[in-house]
Parts: structure tokens; C-alpha cells; sequence
């Protein structure tokens, strides 16, 4: 698995719970090391173990850590470059999710050995929409709810997301928005290069 | 026909940086996302050329001479502060003898989104500048990332040169590991030899010659020492073209002069290095431990770098045991390494 999935698990982890519950983490996880690298490849088992060692250190469900991870991704502030990356998905949170189908091609425009699943967003009514997260990655749709979510706060819009369930080997998100410019949102300043 | 208002609206849309021009080259229509570079000018009415100077093509003086580039690149700059560079291209309009110019930023768009706090809804939909400065975005993260892991690299390597113990250009042992042997030998208890070895004509042959060929030398000389010792034996490369031999259980004064005699004919035997010949040869002076009765190595090191001293002083190319009576006529009494080098 791509190293900045790694490093972006731990710097969630760092961040959250500290440096030391991370080193709980990967003791736990037996791997012979504690840092990962952004821009190396690692074995896919090793990030299975971490995560594995993730929800057995922390004592909570994989699903809801992984939600906040997303969150933490779009939301701190260390992580502003990938926040800025999926704001020029779009001016309105609804072209924001209308990017998310071209979201693993910019990925590897940006980091060509970076593969994400496919995701795919069906509109069934408007300001009703079903996320489809291609399985190959474990806890995608986690994480995506959590960025999905944090992205609203983002654009200042209201939503309400569910897991929908399973349907053709994806994991569909359900997401309805409520109220578009709800809150202030976030400013995003195109010349405004994250650093 | 549609009206030159009809023109200018449509024109908002689908090129929000372009310029309509009459015949005598005033500003008929600017472009919204134009108009924001200079927000508080009056656009409309005024001369093309109050906003823009054209560098390329260097001919270009006049409206006369602008309406002649229709269809090639102009390359111009904003008048006033910031003065953006701007790409543009003419096209005549039928008829009237005035001019659509479309304009964009082209390399400059970096400085432009961040001088005129640009947003996506100022570039058309149909225009790329939002994906490329994605890209340029995204591309920086990612070189950031790959930059942080090559210094975390190179700081990795330079502390696992600094705890190495070979020396990487002759592949011999280091400073570092020649005082590893020398306790591991003093701890033993056994008797041993330090030669110390300095070439001569060295210099020369990199002045002249090339570090390349510098080089090439000192991994034959490396070579040759192996040979010429015997496998219990170490050999270091303690600086630039000066060699310890350490020579262990051997103190025999007969056998060492041998070894030192048969390395400096050995090292004068010319050294290929591409279509030419290199010649050094060398001095060594040699210290016993059988001297003390507790030897100690920075002494032994001292004597070692005494006799080689004398045998430079001797003409070169020599051999020499150490004796008291040299450090009073080595003079100073200061090592080689202290001292100027011997002009060569």
C-alpha cells in the first residue's frame, strides 16, 4: 500500500491520541519499525496489521476510527494540502461531489503509483445522491464519509450521509443535502498555496 | 449579424479575458475577468496600448502594426504594478476594421491568481487553468513528500558512512577501524609493526593528470599493499595518499624491510590510467611495539610518522626504523600531517 495512506493513518493517529499511543500501535502491529514513509510502497499486510492493531489499542470500531480519520484529513490544518486539492473539485459542495467520480485519476496525476478504488456518484433526485466506493481498499467508504463530511462543513453546506449498505461489490453512501450555504463554510483562495 | 453588444456578452462568457477594439484601437468591451486586473480604470473608451505593452514581436509600435499580427502569438505585459505578463492573439473583425484580442495568462497564472485574488468562477468552465494550477498544487505536495524522504535518506547515509569502517574509494579499512585493531591488538598482548606509508609524486600526478587518474592510483596502491602483506595484516587508508600497514605478530627487522622494499618497487612500477602512464613511488617508516614495555599507540603512531619523515627527508623512496636520534634531526619534531607538506 501507498506510503501517504500509511503516513496519513499515523499522522491521525499522532495527532489524536499521541505519539506514544501510535508507538502502542505499531508494537502492536509487530511490523519492526514506527514511521512511515509518504513516498514509499509497502506490503499490503503490513497496513492490514496496523489497522488491525489500530482497534484493538484503541478499544473502539475500525469504522468509526477511520471515519474520523477522514474528518482529521480534510479539517486540520496539517493537512491542508489535501484539502485544497479537493476544493478545485468544484466551487459548490455539489460539483465538489460530482469531482469525486475524477478523484482517483487526479490522485495519480498528482502521485502516479497512488491507486485508489473508483468511486462513483449516482444523482437520484435532486440534492439526493448515492456515493458507490469500489471495493480494494479496506475502510475506503469509512474515510470517505468522514471527508465527505468534513468537506460540507468545508462549503458551509448541510448534509445528512448513511451507509447504504453493499450493492455490486461497492459500498454505496447515501447523501442528502438539506440546506446549500447553511453555515459560513471555509475560505478557499485559489493563490493560496497550502504549505 | 449579431451588434458588437451582442458580441461583447457572449464574448463575457465564453472568454472572460478578451478585448474588443475599434479601428483606431479603443477599448470597445473588456472582459470581466480583464477588468479585474486594473478594477479601477475606466476599460471602455480608453487606447488598448494604455494597458498593454507588447514585447514580442519587437516590432509592434503601433494599432497599425498590432492589427498585422492577426493570428500569430502576442506576448505583452500589464502597464502599471503588477505588470502580468499576458499571452494574447488578434483576430480582425469583418467589416469594421476594429479587432477581437483573446488574452490569457499562460505561465504567468501562478502570480496572476494570487496578485488579483482570482477565483474559479472567473476562467471558463472550458478552460484548463484550474486543473493545471491543481496540478501544479498537487505536484508540489508530492515533491514536498519525496524531498523530506531524500534528506531523511541522506542524513541515513551519511551517519552509516560515519559508523562504516571501510574507506568506500580503495575499499581499505579507515581511520575509525585502524583504532578498533589497534585496541583489540593491545588487549591480546601480541607484538606488532605499524608501517606508515606516504606517496611520493602523488601530487603531481593529480595536478597534471586529473582526480579521475588520482583516483585510479590510490585503488592500485590499495591493491598492491594487500598483496604485499599478509592476510592477518591490516591495511588503512588514514588520509589523502598516506597508508598505515598494521603488521601483526611480526617485528622481525629483516622480514619488514623486506615487505617495505618489495611495496615501494611494486608502487614504482608505472600505473596505467587510460592511454597514459602514471609514476609515484613511496616512503615508509615503521615503529615496534616491542620497543615498550607497555606500548601505547599514539607514541607508536608518533615514531611510525618520525621515520617516515626522515626517510622523506632521505631522498624519498626509502625505508627507515624508527631511532631516538630522529627526532632531533626531524628538527620540529611536528608530524608530517602537521606539517606543510615536502615540495614534491
Amino acid at each position: 500500500m501507498h506510503g501517504l495512506i500509511n503516513t496519513a493513518i499515523q499522522a491521525f493517529v499522532t495527532s489524536t491520541y499521541g505519539t506514544e499511543r501510535w508507538k502502542d500501535v505499531m508494537e502492536h502491529a509487530g511490523l519492526g519499525f514506527t514511521e512511515f514513509e509518504a513516498m514509499l510502497i509497502y506490503p499490503d499486510e503490513q497496513s492490514a496489521k496496523v489497522l488491525v492493531a489500530l482497534e484493538n489499542v484503541l478499544g473502539r470500531p475500525l469504522a468509526d476510527t477511520l471515519e474520523d480519520m477522514g474528518t482529521f484529513l480534510v479539517s486540520n490544518p496539517k493537512a491542508e494540502a489535501l484539502r485544497r486539492l479537493l476544493r478545485f473539485g468544484g466551487v459548490t459542495y455539489v460539483e465538489f461531489l460530482h469531482s469525486l467520480d475524477d478523484l482517483p485519476d487526479r490522485a495519480r496525476l498528482a502521485v502516479s503509483d497512488l491507486h485508489l478504488p473508483g468511486l462513483e456518484l449516482v444523482e437520484q433526485a435532486p440534492g439526493q445522491f448515492d456515493l458507490y466506493c469500489q471495493e480494494g481498499l479496506a475502510g475506503y467508504a469509512n474515510v470517505m464519509m468522514g471527508i465527505l463530511r468534513a468537506m460540507a462543513d468545508d462549503y458551509g453546506d448541510l448534509v445528512i450521509l448513511d451507509h447504504a449498505g453493499q450493492r455490486e461489490d461497492a459500498d454505496v453512501i447515501s447523501i442528502s443535502l438539506v440546506e446549500t450555504q447553511f453555515a459560513e463554510g471555509r475560505v478557499f483562495d485559489l493563490g493560496g498555496r497550502a504549505r | 449579424m449579431i451588434t458588437q453588444q451582442q458580441l461583447a456578452q457572449l464574448a463575457d462568457q465564453v472568454s472572460p479575458m478578451h478585448v474588443i477594439v475599434d479601428a483606431d484601437g479603443q477599448i470597445l468591451s473588456a472582459g470581466p475577468t480583464l477588468k479585474k486586473l486594473r478594477p479601477d480604470e475606466e476599460w471602455v473608451g480608453q487606447a488598448f496600448f494604455d494597458f498593454f505593452e507588447v514585447s514580442r514581436p519587437r516590432w509592434v509600435h503601433s494599432f497599425q502594426d498590432l492589427l498585422s499580427t492577426a493570428g500569430s502569438k502576442l506576448h505583452m505585459n500589464m502597464r502599471g504594478e503588477p505588470s502580468t505578463g499576458i499571452k494574447g492573439m488578434l483576430a480582425p473583425l469583418p467589416n469594421c476594421g476594429g479587432a477581437f484580442i483573446n488574452l490569457s495568462f499562460g505561465i504567468s497564472v501562478l502570480e496572476a491568481v494570487q496578485d488579483y485574488d482570482l477565483t474559479s468562477a472567473d476562467f471558463a468552465p472550458t478552460d484548463l487553468t484550474i486543473e493545471m494550477l491543481y496540478l501544479v498544487e498537487a505536484k508540489s505536495a508530492a515533491m514536498e513528500a519525496s524531498r523530506q524522504l531524500n534528506t531523511r535518506l541522506q542524513g541515513a547515509k551519511i551517519a552509516a558512512e560515519e559508523q562504516a569502517f571501510t574507506d568506500t574509494l580503495t575499499g581499505l579499512k579507515n581511520r575509525r577501524a585502524m583504532d578498533h585493531v589497534l585496541g583489540r591488538l593491545l588487549k591480546s598482548g601480541r607484538d606488532f609493526a605499524l608501517m606508515h606509508v606516504d606517496l611520493d609524486f602523488f601530487k603531481q600526478v593529480n595536478d597534471t593528470m586529473g582526480h579521475a587518474a588520482g583516483d585510479a592510483v590510490l585503488q592500485h596502491v590499495a591493491q598492491v599493499m594487500v598483496e604485499c602483506t599478509r592476510q592477518t595484516d591490516t591495511t588503512v587508508r588514514v588520509g589523502g595518499d598516506e597508508f598505515v600497514l598494521i603488521l601483526d605478530d611480526l617485528t622481525d627487522r629483516k622480514m619488514l624491510r623486506k615487505i617495505a622494499e618489495r611495496l615501494i618497487a611494486r608502487l614504482e612500477e608505472p600505473i596505467p590510467f587510460e592511454d597514459k602512464l602514471c609514476h609515484i613511488s613511496g616512503s615508509a617508516g615503521t615503529s615496534l611495539s616491542t620497543a615498550f614495555e607497555k606500548p601505547d599507540i599514539a607514541t607508536m603512531l608518533h615514531q611510525a610518522d618520525v621515520a617516515l619523515y626522515f626517510a622523506k627527508n632521505a631522498g624519498r623512496a626509502q625505508h627507515f626504523f624508527y631511532s631516538p636520534e630522529m627526532e632531533e634531526e626531524g628538527a620540529t619534531g611536528a608530524s608530517v600531517s602537521e606539517r606543510p607538506k615536502v615540495a614534491e
